[in-house]
């Protein structure tokens, strides 16, 4: 029977895996999924077998976790030289494993780290990558995979496939698919891979890091609380942080708030800023330009609060409120304020 | 200091038209303008110039021929000179394609010490050509750049990730690409708009001691559009309109069991 061999990127931070490398394990695991059988197993006989390889470079505390998620095998990449990302490293060391393993997928997360290697490899691979998919499907008849992304703003979705190439490349989108759950019952192979270390030389050198403050980062919050020139004012955005800060959510923004200076450009949702997937994107006094649509209309709920009974943002909502923000964000947050003393016991 | 910038001809993405046949965008009849994200490459570029002269600038674009209306812009921001990719060969290029004739085009026209481009162009939105021409160069690349300091032969620079900044150095030469977050981008003066509407425009057309026949456009492109269509929204837009006091009160308690149904509070 035919295997199908599907190589993903994994990345760490401070030793530990990301979340995004496990979903990624979910997205090669779903990748023989048909639209019948969606969401349920996919064992069926005459599948193809998949073969699930996690490169992971950089010493991680836990490699085995990625086997417990749905990797059948880690080639684990422990050099110094790894601990951060230097792009000539990465690639030098991802041609050597795709020209030992010949996978006929590899897929990354389009994170920073994703978005950067990945065109970085596939040019001397000569081969095609598509960005930032929101689906996969691998079709058995033909070998192809279907990569689907959203294109034009959002507006429209395209299907993408490689025509040539021996490996079929594609980022996928962060936080679209659950990540896995861990099942230590399952094998762990892992193997360190070391290579020659003049092989690993890179003009770039990695200084320092500095961490944005816990609350800032937006690429793993739930819920996320976004605001918007209906603020009127930066003193009124610390009703969103504190909206915020209620609900354990992550701070957002539209152009506009972020270019009056209420708050700084990593929180920018849009076009030109973030493209977010939360399970609740929440917002407020957010007309819903098409530019900060493209950066959140992916999330799994929305939420909005607007005065305007005919804001766009409404037309993408699952539940919106029309009304106004200053009489309806202090009443919320004291609500749910109370909620919180009353179940005190629920919190710890 | 030889810098180059990378620019896109973009449609304004308020009225994008598809062709639902070729998967490709429609261009005509849309008004088209520089990438957005571009300017901050081209604002960077201009500070480098101002702080370690001698340096010229040449922006070099793949596009249509009125592409040329969005280099002349960029000239009147303060650069130098700029190059024209452009023919039907080219056209249809996906990023593979692109960033292959971009590369070749920067190989034969000069050795620059900075190539930069912007994080993503607004139509394609893939963030891959700058890493890609980088490959195709073998230079090192830095991306999401958001501060540049060049000393000797080195740039260091601060990258923007998920979780923090990143501080790295490289050696030159390297190409970035940048975040907005570098700061707002200058406008054209008079004096550069003056200078734009005289400066000659230098084009590259397709040339077999450049590109061999098969290598641009569709043709050379090893990603094709399958499939185009519509995405299906699945909200279920309830949208209330409180009308007094209480419904507010009301609506703010659904508002909270929508969320807690979802995410546990
Ligand atoms: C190339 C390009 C890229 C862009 N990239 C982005 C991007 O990445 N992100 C982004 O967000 N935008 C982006 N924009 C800008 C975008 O087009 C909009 O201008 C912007 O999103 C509008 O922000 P806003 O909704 O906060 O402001 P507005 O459109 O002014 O909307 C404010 C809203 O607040 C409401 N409001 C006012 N008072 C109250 C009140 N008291 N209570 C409740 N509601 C109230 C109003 O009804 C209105 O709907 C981009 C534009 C371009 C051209
Ligand atoms: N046709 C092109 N001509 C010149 N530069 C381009 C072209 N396409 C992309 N770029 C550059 O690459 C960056 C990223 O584009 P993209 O990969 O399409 O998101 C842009 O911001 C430009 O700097």
């Amino acid at each position: 029977m035919k295997k199908i061999k599907v190589l993903t990127l994994a990345e760490t931070s401070d030793g530990e895996i990301v979340s995004e490398s496990f979903e990624l394990l979910a997205w090669a695991r779903s990748l023989l999924e048909t639209e019948e059988s969606e969401g349920e197993s996919s064992a069926s006989s005459e599948k193809p077998q998949l073969e699930v390889i996690s490169i992971l470079p950089g010493k991680a505390h836990h490699p085995e976790e990625l086997c417990y998620r749905g990797a059948d095998r880690v080639i684990h990449l422990v050099q110094d030289e790894f601990q951060h990302f230097l792009p000539e490293v990465y690639r030098y060391a991802l041609l050597e494993i795709i020209e030992r393993e010949k996978p006929d997928v590899f897929l990354a997360s389009a994170t920073t780290t994703g978005r950067t290697i990945m065109p970085y490899l596939a040019s001397k691979l000569r081969t095609g990558l598509t960005a930032d998919c929101t689906k996969l499907r691998y079709d058995i008849e033909t070998g192809k995979l279907l990569q689907t992304r959203p294109a034009v703003g959002g507006n429209v979705m395209a299907t993408i496939k490689t025509v040539f190439g021996n490996v079929q490349m594609a980022t996928v989108r962060p936080n679209s698919m659950r990540t896995p759950d861990s099942d230590s019952s399952r094998m762990v192979q892992i193997e360190s891979l070391e290579f020659p270390p003049e092989k690993l030389r890179s003009k770039v050198r990695f200084l320092k890091r500095e961490d944005f403050d816990k609350g800032e980062s937006l690429h793993d919050a739930r819920i996320i609380v976004s605001g918007g020139k209906g603020l009127k004012k930066a003193e009124n955005f610390k009703l969103i942080e504190e909206l915020a800060k209620h609900l354990g959510a992550g701070v957002g923004a539209s152009r506009e708030a972020v270019d009056r200076g209420w708050i700084t450009y990593p929180h920018q949702v849009g076009l030109s800023g973030k493209t977010v997937t939360p399970e609740i994107y929440i917002a407020i006094g957010i007309s819903g330009a098409i530019q900060h649509l493209a950066g959140m209309q992916s999330a799994e709920s929305i939420i909005s609060i607007n005065i305007d009974p005919d804001a766009q943002i409404f037309s993408v909502s699952d539940f919106g409120i029309v009304g106004d923000l200053f009489e309806i964000l202090p009443r919320l947050i004291e609500k749910l304020k109370e909620r919180k003393k009353r179940a005190p016991e629920a919190e710890r | 200091m030889k810098l180059a910038v990378l620019i896109k001809h973009v449609p304004e993405t308020d009225n994008l038209k598809i062709d639902e046949k070729k998967g490709t965008v429609v261009r005509k009849g849309v008004e088209s303008i520089i990438n957005p994200l571009d300017l901050y490459a081209i604002e960077e570029a201009l500070r480098i110039k101002e702080k370690h002269p001698p340096a010229s600038i040449t922006l070099v674009s793949m596009g249509p021929p009125d592409a040329e209306k969005s280099l002349r812009e960029a000239i009147a921001m303060g650069c130098d000179s700029a190059i024209l990719i452009t023919g039907r060969e080219f056209s249809g290029s996906d990023t593979y394609a692109t960033s292959l004739v971009l590369s070749r085009v920067l190989k034969k026209t000069g050795n620059y010490d900075i190539i930069l481009c912007g994080e993503r162009a607004t139509d394609g939105d893939t963030s891959q050509v700058g890493p890609a021409v980088a490959s195709f160069l073998d230079l090192p690349v830095l991306t999401y750049v958001s501060r540049v300091e060049l000393s000797d032969n080195e740039v260091e620079v601060d990258r923007i990730v998920e979780e923090g900044i990143e501080t790295y150095s490289a050696s030159l030469p390297v190409l970035l690409t940048i975040s907005k977050a570098i700061g707002v981008p200058r406008l054209p003066t008079l004096k550069g708009k003056k200078r734009a509407k005289s400066a000659s425009i230098k084009y590259v057309h397709f040339d077999k001691s450049l590109f061999s026949p098969g290598e641009t456009g569709l043709e050379g492109s090893p990603t094709m559009v399958v499939k185009l269509f519509r995405p299906v929204v699945k909200r279920k837009s309830v949208i209330l309109k409180p009308r007094n006091e209480k419904e507010i009160d009301e609506s703010i308690e659904r508002l909270i069991d929508f969320i807690s149904e979802r995410v546990e509070l």
